[in-house]
């Protein structure tokens, strides 16, 4: 059998404590790679020691909190998982993950929980064989990185293809880019959106995969939730939405507070909290249950789970300054963010918007992204706004484009100064205010936040 | 020229899309934004017409053509269904002096034709250019290219991501010299196309928005106006044109002190 030895363990983990206290960040993927250089096969062999196997989850939106969800689940289910819960999702990130979790010789955990990186799925696939998949969205994303999304489907189809009967794959019905990777296969489970209320009449315009990928005929939707996502048919060919076994129904939304659904499966239903808020969200839930319901726990500890369940660095979280709630929600590509604005903008008030686009290679160093983003939006209820990040002049123009006066658009392209000056204003006009970064603009964010104490470093946070 | 005509209270712009809801991976949509609110803006009409699979084109009822980019797999299905019903169209108002701007995978359309993997799709060839794989990655990052335009050297800032590599053959001009990033293959310096009014560029980002003075260019090639029209308040736009050259210069000086420093090494 394989193994690490155990100075390679401690000569990763070294790195690991220099990395975090010269302040370079919180060493969440450097002794991982350190580690891999040594031994390529160190993934595999420490996941060996895994009793209950691994989970891993992929998606172009929710990767993190799906996975967070399912954590809160797993607790519940009194399995106590190795989680690479910061979000480094490549090879460097579940190496570390493995290897904080790994004492006197053996991974201290009953399961892997990874979330991983759209194009580095089949490699983490290969090295741990995983019991479950979760394969739950693709949008269009960093074209810069990724290329296109059928270029990542057809990815993950020859994955699938590859995989040993005993791997259950759980698959997005509603995502009819995916619904048709696995086939025909057995073990294979889909989950959806059953409920309609909230959906949308035709896909908004940053839709991709509209099309059928059989036959190349446009889909016809009776119901668009979110993006390309809904209940969708081929009006040419026999491709239409499989029906999911795991499903959301009875949907009800409760603003930033979250929502309250019924989940059905196969083995009965039951009513849940997600404490998070947006529809997307709901979609997290039920890729988190579905994945539960795969690993056979009990409808009892997926419904504790996941209305127990935390907010997520930066995904949706709302931190106290000067006795102010910030609401903090990241926006990376035109679907996720368009959920954002859905959310942000289903009450009636007005609210102060910081908005930081950054361009740095983990945004994607293209930002047209930003022009297929419905952010008209926000016109009705934006009181001020202030555009910061790398590209902040970019924003503002395109804020300008969506119909917001020129005159309550301000820019300041440094993260911190501009973040005060916001919290200020919303304070003295007595205004909500929602924070909307891209990724490394949060990074930045929430390390000059914690550093002036108003909330935990996300590797603290992380580790719980 | 005699035949230049004013601004008037009647003066619309006609603007006809195609395939806009499979040619638009690089948020193409914000270039007709430009020009619909420009249009807004100078006191302009806007009238925008879309044309998909099967349709037909009426050569004289649109002033300018936009072709955007695609995936690959959209991008072979219209192919063909370009060349069958719009070729003729678009080769008569290109002649006629018409404006059509295509950009990524638009371009390449414009051409004889462009390989893929190992394939060769046929393009629509009214511009005299093909566009061929060749050994290496994809040609991906901010660009900024040297266009002159009556007399006058002005910038523009995008960015590009294109695995084919253009050659322009002929008598084709290209749009313009690179200052930094690629171009249309990374080796001779130069980026786009222009033939009469027909502009070609591998420049997303989306171009208008962050070069309005090339949207204004366009305006008025395509009212067939005599002067320039007039300036409008683009403080913001001169910001977001800034910010786009910044990057670019950016990644540039990187790749710069990079190469340095592998030499020095």
């Amino acid at each position: 059998m394989k193994s690490v030895s155990p100075l390679k363990l401690g000569l990763a983990r070294a790195v690991g404590r220099l990395s975090r206290s010269s302040g370079r960040g919180g060493g969440t993927s450097l002794p991982g790679k350190v580690l891999l250089r040594m031994q390529a096969d160190a993934i595999a062999a420490l996941a060996a020691d895994l009793r209950d196997g691994a989970v891993v989850i992929s998606a172009t939106n929710g990767k993190t909190t799906t996975a967070s969800l399912l954590s809160s689940i797993l607790e519940r289910g009194e399995l106590h998982p190795v989680h690479n819960h910061a979000g480094a999702n490549m090879a460097g990130g579940i190496a570390t993950a493995l290897l904080d979790a790994s004492h006197d010789g053996r991974v201290d955990g009953d399961i892997g929980l990874f979330e991983v990186d759209e194009a580095w799925t089949q490699t983490i696939v290969d090295e741990i064989q995983p019991r479950v998949i979760v394969l739950a969205n693709l949008f269009r994303d960093q074209l810069d990185r990724y290329g296109e999304l059928e270029t990542l489907a057809d990815g993950w189809q020859r994955m699938i293809a590859g995989l040993p009967a005993t791997t259950s794959v759980v698959l997005n019905a509603d995502d009819p880019l995916l619904a048709g990777i696995a086939g025909g296969r057995a073990n294979t489970v889909f989950f959806g959106i059953e409920d309609d209320r909230y959906a949308e009449p035709v896909p908004r315009h940053a839709a991709d995969s509209k099309f059928c990928r059989r036959c190349g005929s446009a889909l016809v939707y009776s119901a668009v939730q979110l993006g390309h996502l809904g209940k969708y048919a081929c009006p040419n060919c026999d491709f239409a939405r499989p029906q999911p076994s795991i499903a959301a129904r009875s949907i009800s939304m409760n603003g930033m507070r979250g929502s309250s659904i019924e989940i059905v499966t196969p083995t009965g239903s039951f009513r849940t909290e997600v404490p998070i808020p947006g529809l997307y969200n709901v979609y997290n839930a039920v890729a988190a249950a579905a994945a539960a319901h795969a690993l056979e726990i009990s409808p009892g500890a997926i419904s504790a789970g996941l209305a127990s369940a935390k907010a997520v660095f930066g995904r949706v979280e709302t931190i106290e300054i000067k006795g102010h709630n910030v609401a903090l929600l990241l926006i990376k590509n035109p679907t996720g963010a368009n959920e954002v604005l859905r959310t942000i903008t289903a009450g009636d008030g007005q609210f102060d918007l910081w908005l930081a686009l950054n361009d740095n290679i983990a945004d994607g160093r293209d930002v047209s992204w930003i022009w297929d983003a419905d952010f008209e939006m926000l016109t009705d209820q934006v009181r001020f706004v202030t555009c910061s990040g790398t590209r902040a002049e970019e924003m503002a123009l395109r804020l300008a484009y969506a119909g917001i006066e020129r005159e309550r658009i301000r820019v300041d392209r440094d993260i911190e100064n501009s973040f005060d000056t916001s919290v200020g204003g919303s304070i003295r006009g007595g205004s909500p205010l929602y924070a909307l970064p891209t990724y490394t603009a949060l990074l930045e964010l929430r390390g000059a936040i914690s550093r002036r104490g108003d909330a935990p470093t996300y590797w603290e946070q992380a580790k719980k | 020229m005699s035949d230049k005509r004013a601004a008037s209270a009647e003066t619309t712009l006609r603007v006809c899309a195609l395939y806009p809801s499979r040619m638009n991976i690089y948020a193409d949509r914000g270039n007709l934004m430009v020009l619909q609110q420009r249009c807004a803006r100078h006191g302009f009409g806007f009238q925008l017409t879309a044309v998909d699979d099967g349709d037909s084109i009426d050569p004289d009822a649109h002033d300018l053509y936009y072709i955007g980019g695609g995936q690959d797999n959209d991008q072979i299905q219209i192919a063909d269904d370009m060349r069958k019903t719009k070729r003729d169209s678009l080769a008569t108002a290109a002649e006629s002096g018409k404006v059509i701007l295509a950009v990524c995978g638009g371009y390449q359309l414009l051409g004889e034709y462009y390989e893929l993997d190992d394939r060769r799709i046929d393009g629509l060839g009214i511009v005299d250019l093909r566009t061929v794989r060749e050994p290496g990655p994809r040609l991906i990052g901010n660009v900024t290219i040297e266009v002159s335009v009556d007399g006058r050297t002005r910038t523009l800032a995008g960015f590009e991501n294109h695995g084919g590599r253009t050659y322009l053959d002929g008598d084709c001009q290209p749009l313009g010299r690179v200052v930094s990033g690629f171009g249309n293959n990374g080796k001779d310096g130069f980026e786009g196309v222009r033939r009469k009014n027909v502009f070609g560029t591998y420049l997303h980002g989306p171009l208008l928005p962050k070069n309005v003075w090339f949207a204004d260019h366009l305006l008025k090639l395509a009212l067939n106006f005599a002067d320039d029209l007039p300036p409008l308040d683009d403080r913001l736009e001169d910001l977001a044109h800034q910010s786009a050259l910044r990057a670019s210069q950016k990644s540039h000086g990187l790749k710069s002190r990079l190469a340095k420093r592998v030499g020095a090494s």
